[in-house]
């Protein structure tokens, strides 16, 4: 049960784009049209899961028995950094038309403040292994639904009849804060 | 707390170097078998993935040249002197081939055009207005200024001016030709660079109608036809030019126009912004 609550409260009550305004620069840049939205979150839902794994166990076996809890947020840079890497070769390796259509979105994923958040939130939760699988998976299904939502919502906005000086980013940034004021409306329904 | 140094120091250069030698192994048994071809002629290629060739993107197109199965010159954007490295590259003949440009075959703007009595409040895109209700204007051939063109184009080569119309930067536009298909009423076509006299203008109305509708279609009256004998032809009440009949293209007399849908397009004032 409580998997399942942590997994809905990163996914939608803490959603990580719209109620802790993380990742913010993929969610405004690739957030034109639903399918590379789509593939977008995917990417980083991946990236997160397996982020969300192996900082877990680099904190849990490295840092907390030798005392070095300081060092947490230059060794998540550098997991998340080899991650993403070592992701890109598999992807290169499985699937070259993937690899193309990730393009320059997969190297991104690991400046994104998203994941580095993630990896930051797990330890300060003090989650067990299974419990930081699911708040990754959460976490990243959440961005999923959130961009997609942008990127349905901007596709429509491309045929209205938008003010001139409001087109292209003014209207996206108002459009992604009613968004998060409408998230507001699960705000405390599970509290984890 | 010199324990917790070392200590720290020790970890972070085990994971540094645990994650380096994780990479090179997995660098090394995942690495991907390409021709070196390949990207020697994708980073001779534009990179803006316009898909003028057909194909979709630059990378792709260079893994079909490499293949033998398309022609370095099939990307109409690449410059000529690329192509022929390609070429080279490759061990084959280039043929070289005249630049294209995209020509805008109308001159009725806000101020040329007649509007209708109704106003369009729908979506600002040419394909809606095209479906809908024929946009604002009563010709039914001419533009309808809603910048489809400027969107599609990847090159930034086509801009809207004052007048509502559409005009092609040369030095910018390749020809690739994406323009050419986002125009739902066929405004816009490819012609080489130096074709310099042009029908301005798509209108097919009866000579009375056309006059009506805009200050300067081309109503098919024949002067052109009669004075450049055999290099006009009048059809559908639109006069068309057969560029190879003209022996001189300089001294063509567009004056004789009395519409101004004939025009010489590197006269003065014509492209202008305003």
């Amino acid at each position: 049960m409580t998997l399942i609550l942590i997994f809905l409260s990163a996914a939608i009550i803490n959603n990580f784009v719209l109620s802790y305004f993380l990742g913010i620069c993929p969610f405004i840049g690739v957030s034109n049209k639903i399918s590379s939205a789509f593939s977008m979150g995917i990417a980083v839902t991946f990236v997160m899961t397996i982020t969300a794994i192996v900082s877990w166990l680099v904190n849990n076996y490295l840092l907390i028995p030798y005392h070095l809890d300081f060092l947490q947020t230059v060794s998540f840079i550098l997991v998340i950094a080899s991650l993403v890497q070592f992701v890109e070769m598999v992807i290169k390796k499985v699937s070259q038309p993937l690899y193309r259509a990730l393009g320059i979105y997969l190297p991104l994923i690991t400046t994104n403040c998203a994941i580095m958040g993630l990896a930051l939130f797990i330890a300060m939760k003090n989650y067990d292994f299974l419990e930081s699988i699911f708040y990754g998976l959460g976490a990243g299904i959440g961005f999923t639904i959130a961009i997609v939502l942008m990127a349905g919502i901007r596709e429509e906005l491309d045929l209205a009849d938008v003010p001139k000086a409001m087109r292209g980013v003014p209207i996206t940034l108002i459009t992604a804060g009613l968004l998060a004021l409408a998230f507001m409306g699960f705000a405390g329904m599970i509290t984890i | 707390m010199e324990s917790q140094l070392v200590l720290s120091i020790l970890t972070m250069g085990g994971l540094g170097l645990f994650f380096s030698i994780f990479l090179a192994i997995a660098n090394e048994k995942l690495r991907v078998e390409e021709n070196p071809l390949i990207s020697k002629i994708n980073e001779l290629l534009p990179g803006a993935n316009c898909g003028g060739c057909g194909f979709a993107g630059c990378y792709d197109f260079a893994t079909k040249v490499v293949e033998g199965k398309v022609k370095p010159t099939k990307c109409p954007v690449n410059d000529p002197e690329n192509t022929n490295e390609i070429g080279k590259l490759l061990g084959i003949e280039v043929e070289t081939t005249t630049k294209m440009v995209a020509r805008v075959l109308c001159k009725g703007g806000n101020a040329e055009a007649v509007k209708k009595d109704t106003e369009y409040l729908g979506p600002r895109t040419c394909l809606a207005m095209h479906y809908l209700s024929g946009g604002e204007k009563l010709c039914f051939y001419g533009c309808l200024g809603g910048g489809d063109c400027v969107l599609a184009c990847p090159f930034g080569g086509i801009v809207m001016n004052n007048n509502g119309l559409p005009v092609v930067i040369e030095e910018l536009c390749t020809g690739c030709g994406m323009c050419v298909q986002a125009c739902p009423r066929n405004v816009i076509e490819l012609y080489p660079v130096d074709v310099d006299v042009l029908v301005l203008c798509k209108n097919l109305d009866d000579p009375k109608t056309s006059s009506q509708v805009c200050k300067v279609a081309c109503n098919g009256c024949g002067v052109c036809a009669r004075k450049l004998d055999g290099a006009v032809t009048i059809l559908d009440n639109l006069a068309r030019i057969n560029i190879e009949k003209i022996k001189n293209l300089e001294t063509v007399p567009v004056e004789i126009c009395k519409t101004g849908a004939l025009t010489k397009i590197k006269a003065k004032g014509n492209g202008s912004l305003n």
